[in-house]
């Protein structure tokens, strides 16, 4: 079964169409790359994937159930959804590893003590062990979008949506980010990116799309979308961005 | 050519040496303009008619010394009422700010109370709210303890000055942005933990400022009590005047909270200015 199966979203803000009914399968551990102008629809699609905006049709199967459902709480399902965004959004009045332990402590009932070891693992897998007691603005970009994706997998999720988080980075910490992604591969985690690292996406997506006025209008593996793409617009899009 | 720098003699830039003599001339200006108001403040107010007899019944200095010691004590009152008011009125705004921002249908009674109470409070005199409590609540004949003015007057001060700093309160959290609370709820925080633990301790921080200008307005109405009877600085001043006939108790009683206002509010300002400097 598909770790997570997406069928005819669609979402308006007003009269403007967002998600014009959007279909995607992601399979278990598969890394899928959105890709596409600004105002494509990338962002809103994740942020309706993780029910920060409640779409107006189509269903959303996470291991087979349907999370859309407007009945449901969305508090649990976003527990198994993990989200970073371009901004980091961290919180400022925060130490990082305060940052980090807030959901488990206050979702799971853990305490400091019990958490630190795992925390503190994870911080020294992405090398912030140095960092844990620093405050957001004590950190570069780079470090502070680490935090956010850390903060992220402290809930352990089963899925990791990443909304462009490269692009409000100087170009010289982009690598240590992406670096981070590659290792979530590794190990196989089931993600969703929003990039405009076409680089990367060649390098490491299993799939990737191309967004249009809310439409997915091609993908596939990323040499045959990204170097052999079927549609003019498409190759209009990649000739403006490579 | 020569050294082409614009280092002069001094070791100074240009721009520096200019800013130096800019610098100089407008503490030059200041300072000779200041003095000519003050002298001719010194100079002309005595000129007038009914001076000698202000003089007299305002500064009088003997009357100073003798009413001072017993109008300081008198303002303990009102720092004890003041210290009793502010942390109770710091409590009862924040649960109203909060109820004013509950989005849940069957807490409407909530929101909707929480914005009647801004509304009547806010647009309410406070002496009239001193007066109405003050003397309305202990005419039900209560029994001692619960008839004092103490508690009533300053349950009016409360209830006014929470309005105020529950909308403080509400400007700040509506200042956290969208983003803080998208982070939090996509951890799978609940509402009430998003505001708890991300947006309030942010909002609260953020609006230290303006809450410490609401002190300092707290402190002087204080004097307001003195209406329904605690023998506070403003009431022991008018017991003064007319025991000895004479203004100069309230010049005391002016001094003395300028006393405590004036520090407190250059602190505010200090406070607001590294905030601005903060975010920047």
């Amino acid at each position: 079964m598909p770790k997570l199966v997406l069928q005819n979203i669609r979402k308006s803000f007003g009269a403007n169409a967002v998600l014009n009914g959007i279909d995607l399968t992601v399979e278990d551990g598969e890394m899928v790359c959105l890709i596409g102008a600004s105002g494509s629809g990338k962002s809103t699609l994740l942020r309706t994937i993780n029910l920060l905006d409640p779409l107006d049709d189509g269903e959303i199967f996470l291991d087979g159930a349907d999370i859309a459902d407007p009945e449901l709480d969305p508090q649990p399902i976003r527990q198994r959804i993990g989200m970073v965004f371009q901004s980091y959004n961290l919180f400022p009045h925060m130490t990082a590893e305060e940052n980090v332990m807030l959901a488990p402590r206050r979702i799971k009932n853990r305490t400091r003590e019990d958490l630190h070891p795992e925390i503190a693992a994870l911080f020294e897998k992405f090398g912030l062990a140095d960092r844990m007691q620093h405050y957001p603005d004590q950190l570069s970009g780079g470090q502070q979008q680490r935090v956010a994706i850390v903060r992220a997998l402290a809930m352990r999720p089963e899925i990791m949506l990443f909304d462009e988080i490269t692009s409000a980075l100087d170009p010289e910490l982009v690598g240590e980010v992406l670096d981070v992604l590659r290792a979530l591969k590794a190990q196989g985690m089931t993600m969703i990116l929003a990039t405009h690292e076409m680089q990367f996406a060649r390098e490491a997506a299993d799939k990737v799309c191309f967004l249009e006025a809310g439409r997915i209008l091609e993908e596939g593996a990323p040499q045959d979308v990204l170097a052999n793409p079927r549609e003019e617009r498409t190759r209009a899009f990649l000739s403006r961005v490579l | 050519m020569a050294d082409n720098t614009s280092q002069t003699a001094s070791g100074l830039t240009r721009r520096q040496l200019h800013e130096r003599r800019v610098q100089r001339r407008s503490l030059l200006v200041a300072g000779s303009s200041t003095v000519a108001v003050l002298l001719a403040l010194i100079l002309l107010v005595p000129l007038a008619p009914g001076w000698e007899r202000v003089k007299a019944s305002f500064f009088d200095w003997e009357v100073f010394r003798q009413t001072f010691p017993t109008l300081l004590e008198a303002f303990l009152l009102d720092v004890a009422i003041f210290a009793w008011c502010a942390p109770l009125i710091a409590i009862w705004a924040l649960v109203i700010a909060i109820c004013r921002d509950v989005r849940s249908p069957a807490l409407y009674p909530l929101r909707l109370f929480a914005m009647l109470y801004t509304d009547i409070f806010r647009g309410v005199p406070v002496i009239l709210v001193v007066y109405l409590i003050g003397f309305g609540i202990p005419g039900l004949g209560l029994p001692r303890p619960w008839n004092s003015p103490y508690i009533w007057g300053s349950l009016a001060l409360i209830l006014t000055y929470s309005a105020y700093v529950a909308e403080i309160y509400r400007s700040g959290i509506e200042s956290i942005h969208q983003s803080q609370r998208n982070a939090a709820l996509s951890l799978g925080l609940s509402n009430a933990d998003t505001m708890r633990y991300v947006v309030l301790p942010q909002a609260i921080r953020r609006v230290v400022p303006a809450n410490m200008n609401m002190l300092i307005a707290l402190q002087k109405d204080v004097a307001l009590l003195s209406f329904i009877g605690p023998v506070e600085i403003f009431r022991q001043a008018g017991v003064f005047k007319s025991l000895l006939a004479n203004f100069t108790p309230y010049v005391v009683a002016a001094v003395i909270f300028l006393a405590i206002t004036i520090p407190a509010t250059r602190f505010a300002d200090h406070l607001i200015a590294k905030q601005n400097r903060q975010r920047s």
